[in-house]
């Protein structure tokens, strides 16, 4: 008999909605002109590219000639920090950022200082927030780019984004650039009105999209440098023929995942503090990274004195798949740069581990979960609870 | 909601004596056309202001957004409503101010007491409304003469009417209130900046574009239809007259040498367009020429062509740079789509060394050997036409995918 994998690490990568491979097969199918061409079939297909442009542009309250399709969230955050700040030297070299960014954003950065750059980080609190009174004092006139995540990948802290457009934007000229990547599509994000940031980076994979596929918006245009040359696809920024599939599953899986916002994300706070409270029940033995004013979809905790990669291992054996604190850092044996940031006791640096939901989480899945951290619980750590 | 109307003062029109009327009335039809889809709107005209009732905040919100596209239209407020009850007024300008509360800003408060049995007079209700919004905001000061804003303050008998906010309008005059034109758009940037400076000047405007496959795509014609729709933003609905030209510009290409062949191309399309202009009781021809841009449009060029007429020909951008025409494409919303690079019938005939100055006698001679008249009527006859706004959307075959 097949054992039903129960899946808990969305904010790793997500399964593709049905929807929207079906889309993707529709238009490989159908519409696979190079939307460049002068022919019909190929204005058909731009006509395609178009829609899930004005789509996407709907969705976060800009016009769609502010919309690029990329290869996804590093690719967006990357373009979006060496653009923005390398064609606006005229207005200074001071870029700020925090501390427990996502790595496309912090070798970015580093890669900016290595070309003069002059560059501040924000800290957080042990809630994973940034001090709004840190970033009034560090924002100076000379400042041309703040880069700031919306919700952490490892344990789910919300930025003030508003508050922090509001500052930036009063005390300087700097671009604000807001990782969206983890809370596109779990919390409401868009450039709105005047206040908000001016660029956001979306990953088509986290919202049950597919791989390989992302955006970079910005609120009006900008002074940006153009990072892919030749053919002068996308308004001349990012050349390369345009892959219509990846971007119209991405327009169709960005759809759902805000149509679908509010009722997931009150399911996910359910499930979160279901778990929580059984979590509060080993006291000691468990810390909670994540708090209830982060996002509801990220949980992070850690075990005293355990190697997340045991848990790991031990959820595995029962097929329940989460994760260490990220996809990315948890090959590296050190202990990641977020959980460093974070000050936490010496006992707990090593047994992170995040679990994160998506779409296709249901309830059975939680209880059962439920189920099995107990046991996992009582196997390692039986003599102390 | 707080939102009762939104007040219209008139651009040029206020100074236009007689025919003010007709002109408020074009306003209003014109206004009227641009919300059709915010269903019947109560408009109430007054010599020198115009009003428009809000029934909810989603109207509301699309009049202030719509407006600014309205020629006739020199500036606009949203009008707030609140109870006689000067505790009620305080709330209300609060409320108002707060829109203004970014800037650093002078103001006053004016009174105007229309209810006399209202207990406060005007002073005293100035005193109480100023007294009471000042120490709120920061970066208010108080000017008595020429403040940056005015709010203004009418108690009436049926409520207490305020306003702060002045919307700049687009100016000009309301479209049809100066007569028809017909707009030669050929897809490029410059014919819609024409037609959208016409428009601002109240001229009505039907549009006609040269069609020659297999030389020229299919696309080239889906833009220039998308730029006939995008001019029709401006609050009238415009007709696309499309002639099929390929027959006489294959017959050009055969008879006439190729350094004047541009020249009578022009004046072939001149005569078709005024023909055209006969039929549907236009007055005048709009064109995007610009002195000098081009060979074609020199001043010895200009003069051969125009040979073919006496009609007026109106070039609103004969003295305009490139530039400056961009600027305006692009403010009017038409660059994007101007500079999308498909063949139009301009470019694909055109010859290696064009002469910038043609002869008029010469282009005649050369253009009496062939018997254009007879294409030209057939041309006239073919012509498809197209009418923006379109009314219905087709299916959406894009639907299931997003």
């Amino acid at each position: 008999m097949e054992v039903n994998t129960i899946y808990l690490d969305n904010s790793a990568t997500t399964k593709p909605l049905k929807e929207v491979m079906q889309a993707f097969m529709v238009v490989n199918e159908q519409y696979y002109a190079n939307p460049a061409s002068i022919h019909a079939m190929g204005v058909e297909s731009n006509e395609l590219l178009m829609r899930a442009r004005e789509q996407v542009a709907d969705i976060l309250h800009t016009e769609a000639k502010n919309v690029l399709f990329t290869s996804g969230g590093t690719e967006s955050n990357n373009a979006a920090i060496l653009g923005l700040a390398r064609s606006n030297t005229h207005k200074g070299n001071h870029i700020l950022t925090t501390e427990i960014e996502h790595p496309s954003v912090l070798e970015s950065v580093k890669q900016l200082e290595q070309e003069g750059f002059d560059v501040d980080y924000l800290q957080v609190d042990e809630n994973g927030v940034i001090s709004l009174e840190e970033l009034r004092a560090k924002v100076r006139k000379d400042t041309v780019l703040v880069s700031m995540m919306h919700v952490n990948n490892e344990m789910g802290a919300i930025q003030p984004i508003v508050e922090a457009a509001k500052i930036i934007h009063e005390s300087s000229r700097a671009a604000f650039h807001v990782d969206a990547v983890q809370s596109f599509g779990k919390l409401p994000i868009s450039f709105n009105d005047d206040e908000g940031p001016d660029c956001i980076s979306i990953s088509g994979h986290k919202i049950h999209g597919f791989k390989g596929s992302g955006v970079l918006a910005f609120r009006k245009k900008m002074k940006w440098q153009p990072y892919a040359l030749g053919g002068g696809q996308e308004f001349g920024l990012r050349s390369g023929t345009v892959a219509v599939p990846q971007a119209v599953a991405l327009s169709k899986a960005a759809r759902v995942a805000v149509e679908t916002m509010n009722d997931r994300a009150k399911k996910y706070r359910q499930w979160y503090e279901e778990i929580c409270t059984q979590l509060h029940g080993y006291e000691e033995a468990v810390h909670i990274l994540s708090t209830p004013q982060g996002a509801p979809h990220i949980l992070s905790f850690s075990i005293r004195d355990l190697k997340g990669e045991v848990i790991i291992n031990a959820m595995q054996k029962r097929h329940v798949i989460v994760s260490t604190s990220s996809a990315c850092s948890s090959k590296q044996t050190k202990t990641s740069h977020v959980v460093e940031a974070l000050n936490l006791d010496e006992h707990f640096k090593k047994g992170v581990i995040r679990i994160s939901f998506g779409a296709y989480v249901t309830d059975e899945d939680i209880v059962k979960f439920k189920q099995i951290l107990e046991e996992v619980m009582k196997e390692f750590k039986g003599e102390q609870i | 909601m707080i939102w009762k109307e939104i007040l219209i003062r008139y651009g040029e029109l206020s100074t236009k004596g007689r025919n003010k009327m007709d002109f408020i009335r074009r306003l209003r039809e014109n206004i009227r056309h641009a919300f059709a889809d915010l269903g019947h709107l109560h408009i109430r005209t007054e010599r020198d202001r115009m009003f428009i009732a809000i029934q909810n905040e989603e109207q509301m919100d699309v009049l202030v957004k719509g407006l600014p596209k309205i020629f006739g239209i020199q500036s606009f407020s949203p009008v707030a409503a609140c109870e006689k009850d000067i505790e009620a007024m305080k709330k209300l300008a609060i409320t108002i101010m707060d829109t203004f509360k970014n800037e650093q800003l002078t103001f006053k408060v004016e009174v105007k007491r229309t209810d006399k049995t209202f207990p406060l007079e005007s002073h005293a209700i100035q005193r109480e409304i100023g007294g009471y919004v000042l120490p709120q905001f920061k970066n208010l000061s108080v000017k008595v003469k020429q403040p940056d804003i005015e709010l203004r303050v009418e108690v009436r008998h049926d409520a207490t009417y305020m306003m702060a906010q002045v919307i700049p309008g687009a100016g000009g005059m309301p479209v049809g209130s100066n007569g028809k034109s017909l707009l030669m758009l050929s897809g490029g940037i410059d014919s819609p900046v024409a037609g959208y400076l016409m428009m601002k000047r109240g001229v009505r405007l039907e549009a006609i574009h040269f069609f020659s496959p297999p030389y020229t795509s299919q696309n080239s014609l889906e833009k220039v239809k998308v730029l006939a729709n995008e001019l029709t933003k401006f609050g009238a609905s415009i007709r696309l007259h499309v002639i099929p030209f390929t027959e006489i510009q294959v017959l050009i290409k055969e008879k006439v040498p190729s350094n004047v062949s541009m020249t009578t191309t022009r004046r072939m399309m001149l005569k078709v367009a005024d023909k055209v202009r006969e039929e549907i009781g236009a007055l005048a021809i709009v064109t995007g020429e610009s002195l000098g841009q081009v060979a074609s449009q020199t001043l010895e060029s200009l003069t051969a062509i125009n040979a073919v007429t006496n009609t007026p020909i109106l070039r609103p951008l004969i003295s305009s740079d490139k530039l400056e025409i961009i600027d305006i494409a692009e403010k009017i919303g038409t660059y994007e789509t101007s500079i999308q690079p498909f063949e139009d019938c301009c470019t694909i005939f055109t010859p290696a060394s064009p002469k910038t100055k043609p002869k008029l006698e010469k282009v005649e001679h050369y253009e009496s050997f062939s018997d254009f008249d007879e294409l030209i009527e057939r041309a006239v006859k073919n012509r498809e036409v197209y009418i923006f706004p379109k009314k219905e959307q087709e299916a959406d075959k894009f639907a299931d995918l997003l």
